[in-house]
């Protein structure tokens, strides 16, 4: 490689590396905002905002699903497998939501420290499979 | 191997023989992508929770990676222009950046039409979503560039900038789903870990990535002879076409 070669390749190399660091600073700094999400845990450790709309992410605790009132409202508990959170909400639900699934709400707590959604997000995992391998692990984990 | 690096970096000897592998990539592409979709339509299983709705991976997730994949390569081109000054790096970088920014688009779209029936939202402000509209924005951004500068050696070099400069948002857009609670699911196909899906659908999804990349080398050795000879328009081997 000729001189000028390397002078130029070493250029390329800095402007890289001076964006990334520069890049990864940014992100840093707004780490916590591009979190899409908080999860139960850091909701009871008060870590979420109480004047704005905030989003919490975890699993529907199975059994917890009910309609209190005008059956239009929908409550249930949201667990990060350490803290619970109970979210209330009134609208349509994704067609992923059911008991065990991840979701996400958007909302804010109310006084007594539940939840009250704006909006219910499903959030799908990495796992795909047939109906029938699914049927085989809900088998064997019953079995277990 | 030099010999031959240099010599494919002539334009009439690129010319010729991007002309040759045009039609078998054609071909190959045709072939190829049936396969994938007959696989991925009819032949994968649905899935136990997504029912059918989940088919559009098999356009979703290759398209995703030709938009990482292009990007990268733009990148290399990049340095490739910056270093070397070769012309048909120059050539390859611009002919790139409207089929990645297809693909990325592709992405886009399919993701948003699978996210309202299945999270309850087009689009969300996440940061994997986030980070490949900015690859959209990227791609836009070395078209308009290119455009922009009228002395096409100078813009070469220009967008080789944006392209190498851009090229830091690729490893964000990869690993943004492990960086951050993201609403966006993690990879199901990695090249470590055993694939959280059964073979009956990533096969489908490995030969339809293979497809678009074989779709990728057609279009992109089209669109560079035609930018070269655009290019070229003055000189001997042009005329005696």
């Amino acid at each position: 490689m000729t001189p000028a070669r390397k002078k130029r390749l070493a250029l390329v190399v800095l402007m890289v590396a001076g964006v990334s660091v520069g890049v990864s600073f940014a992100l840093q700094s707004l780490n916590q905002n591009i979190m899409f999400f908080k999860t139960p845990s850091e909701v009871r450790a008060g870590e979420a905002p109480a004047d704005r709309l905030f989003r919490v992410g975890g699993m529907v605790v199975a059994g917890s699903v009910s309609r209190p009132g005008d059956g239009l409202t929908v409550q249930f508990d949201l667990t990060d497998n350490e803290e619970q959170v109970t979210v209330k909400y009134t609208g349509i639900l994704p067609d992923l939501f059911r008991e065990g699934q991840g979701i996400i709400a958007n909302g804010r707590l109310d006084a007594r420290g539940d939840f009250v959604a704006e909006e219910v997000l499903a959030k799908h995992d990495e796992n795909y499979m047939p109906p029938e391998l699914a049927e085989m692990h809900k088998a064997r984990e019953a079995q277990q | 191997m030099f010999l031959w690096f240099h010599k494919l970096g002539s334009p009439p000897h690129f010319y010729r023989i991007a002309g040759r592998f045009i039609p078998w990539l054609n071909a190959i592409f045709m072939v190829l992508v049936l396969a994938g979709l007959y696989g991925g339509l009819i032949l994968a299983p649905t899935d136990y929770q997504q029912g059918e709705s989940y088919r559009i991976i098999f356009v979703h997730v290759p398209a995703a990676w030709m938009s990482l994949f292009i990007y990268v390569v733009m990148a290399v081109c990049g340095v490739v222009i910056i270093v070397w000054r070769m012309k048909l790096a120059e050539v390859v970088l611009i002919s790139s950046a409207p089929i990645g920014a297809s693909f990325t688009f592709l992405a886009l779209v399919t993701g948003s039409l699978w996210g309202k029936p299945m999270w309850g939202t087009y689009w969300v402000w996440d940061a994997r979503l986030t980070s490949e509209l900015i690859l959209l924005f990227l791609y836009l951004g070395v078209i308009g560039l290119h455009n922009a500068i009228e002395d096409k050696r100078i813009a070469g070099r220009a967008v080789a900038i944006l392209a190498i400069v851009g090229v830091v948002n690729v490893p964000i857009i990869h690993y943004s789903v492990e960086w951050w609670h993201s609403l966006h699911q993690p990879a199901s196909l990695t090249k470590f870990d055993k694939p959280s899906m059964p073979p009956s659908m990533y096969v489908p999804i490995l030969i339809m990535a293979l497809a678009f990349q074989v779709y990728y080398a057609a279009v992109l050795f089209q669109k560079c002879r035609a930018e070269l000879l655009q290019r070229e328009r003055n000189s001997r081997w042009v005329e005696e076409l």
